[in-house]
């Protein structure tokens, strides 16, 4: 359904739920995020599929993370994620230090409805030390070939950003395959757009190609430039200026709350579209 | 930004152009305008080979299902050369990505392992490229093992690192005996002051080869054609390197 503002599509991610959240690249609802951490959102589970960037910073910081599950939060070009690296440091979120291919199996187990997927690598990586929830077993197909097993990751909502909806509730994707992923593992999905047309997305068949059928989608919410600060790839770059100034106001616990009062908190307003 | 003379960045770009060498498809993970440089400059010396696949470029990729392909490709053994980096590598290849000191309560916190505990198991030729070439970044033993320079041989192992690229020197990696082997020190630099920067054992030959300069056709190939393909993935990078601008980019 196409949610009538922001808040009312965002009503499904609840105080402590499983939350998916998609890499810098392929789409980051963060008009959403803001939005979340206005409403004042507590110890979320957030899983990164499979990287994050200022979207699990801000969350950090903002206090609305418990645990993260994810291969790496970096700024990028802008450096290290300040918040993520002081709450690991002072130990404030519980970190489940993964491996992006194997975030991306543990989805794909729960798309399959299994329970687990076996992935290569690993054996002999301290972050299997770390994860006893990964196990190692013998091939059953093979001799004395030891290969790990990753649990399901079934996220009680995934929220993601993308160009294009549709009236009924149909999402354009295009070639990130991994939002659909994400949408197919989750118990809910809400999605923020950059627009919604009139027309059916399954009506043309080069953009059916791309779309993720409304079956999957539970809300849906107009959010121009839903991505800024981060890119919207081939919509919008990412606004450089601004992720330096965080980069550098994230530094010190102050100049962190200054961000957030400025550039958060004091949208409030502006939020419904 | 100096176009005359030399550049670091180029002349790594040419080291790690040459330790590609022949190969049907080279992916560039997050973060490496140097690898990336170095990869379009092999496609350019290929004729359109190898196939190079940049995360998080729209243009110099023919992914089409997500994130997952890159690593669905890899562990089908089509991905023939990858790039990795640590906060710290060790002597014997372990890199870490995740943090210094305990785990529980690390010193240094990295941004965190990536794809490396995967991609580093299943890619034949994995170059590892580390720009600071010190005893705090070359260490005896990594602090945590993100992924493991070698495996006990009953472990699924294609792949894993066949050299080490600084901003001082080369080394190749062998695998049987899990050791560096000092190849070649770039201009400007000596096999003492490696020695002396290295916080772990290696090899080193008799006779210290000095890393060659790229030849002025290679220069006029990064400054003149590759440069313009990074601007969309580097821009910062191009500018500073290559006084590359946005605008100028020929379709890759």
């Amino acid at each position: 359904m196409i949610a009538r503002s922001l808040d009312e599509a965002l009503a499904p991610i609840a105080d402590g739920c499983v939350l998916a959240v998609a890499r810098e690249q392929s789409g980051v609802a963060m008009a959403a995020t803001r939005a979340l951490i206005r409403r004042g959102i507590k110890r979320l589970h957030v899983v990164a599929l499979p990287t994050s960037s200022l979207q699990a910073d801000l969350l950090i910081g903002a206090g609305a993370i418990d645990t993260i599950e994810t291969s790496a939060v970096s700024l990028g070009e802008f450096g290290p994620a300040p918040c993520f690296t002081a709450a690991v440091r002072a130990g404030s979120i519980r970190m489940k230090d993964a491996t992006c291919p194997a975030l991306h199996a543990a989805f794909q187990a729960a798309e399959k409805g299994v329970p687990f997927m076996p992935l290569r690598g690993l054996i002999g990586s301290d972050l299997l030390v770390h994860r006893p929830d990964w196990k190692v077993i013998d091939n059953p197909f093979g001799e004395d070939d030891p290969i790990v097993l990753l649990p399901a990751i079934k996220p009680d909502v995934a929220l993601f950003h993308a160009p294009l909806a549709d009236r009924v509730g149909n999402v354009w994707v295009g070639r990130d395959r991994e939002l659909a992923m994400m949408a197919h593992a989750a118990v809910k999905t809400v999605v923020t757009v950059e627009k919604i047309q009139d027309k059916n997305l399954f009506d043309d068949p080069w953009l059916a190609a791309g779309a993720l059928g409304a079956f999957y989608v539970d809300r849906v919410a107009l959010a121009p430039r839903g991505a800024w600060p981060l890119a919207l790839a081939d919509h919008y770059p990412a606004d450089a200026a601004h992720l330096a100034e965080y980069a550098r106001m994230a530094q010190t616990t102050e100049g962190f709350a200054a961000y957030l009062d400025r550039h958060v908190l004091a949208q409030r307003v502006l939020t419904s579209p | 930004m100096s176009v005359q003379g030399l550049r670091q960045e180029e002349l790594l770009a040419d080291v790690i152009a040459g330790l590609i060498g022949r190969a049907r498809h080279v992916a560039v993970g997050a973060a490496s305008p140097i690898p990336a440089a170095a990869a379009l400059l092999a496609r350019e010396r290929g004729n359109g080979q190898p196939y190079v696949s940049l995360l998080g470029s729209r243009r110099q990729t023919f992914f089409t299902d997500g994130g997952r392909e890159l690593f669905d490709c890899a562990g089908q053994g089509r991905i023939d050369v990858f790039f990795l980096s640590g906060g710290q590598i060790d002597g014997q290849g372990n890199i870490n990505l995740v943090g210094t000191g305990d785990y529980e309560k690390p010193q240094v916190r990295f941004p965190g392992s990536f794809g490396s505990a995967y991609l580093y198991y299943v890619v034949p030729k994995v170059i590892l490229f580390r720009l600071e070439h010190t005893r705090r970044t070359l260490v005896e033993k990594v602090d945590f093992i993100s992924a493991p320079g070698t495996s006990a041989d009953n472990v699924y192992r294609p792949g894993g690192p066949i050299a080490l690229v600084t901003n001082r020197c080369l080394f190749t990696f062998d695998r049987a005996r899990r050791r560096f082997r000092l190849t070649s020190v770039h201009p400007g630099h000596t096999q003492a002051e490696v020695a002396e920067n290295t916080g772990f054992a290696f090899d080193s030959p008799e006779d210290m080869p000095q890393t060659p300069a790229p030849s002025a056709e290679t220069l006029h190939v990064l400054r003149t054609v590759v440069a313009p393909q990074l601007v969309e993935v580097y821009p910062r990078f191009a500018a500073e390197v290559f006084g590359a601008v946005p605008g100028a980019a020929t379709p890759g």
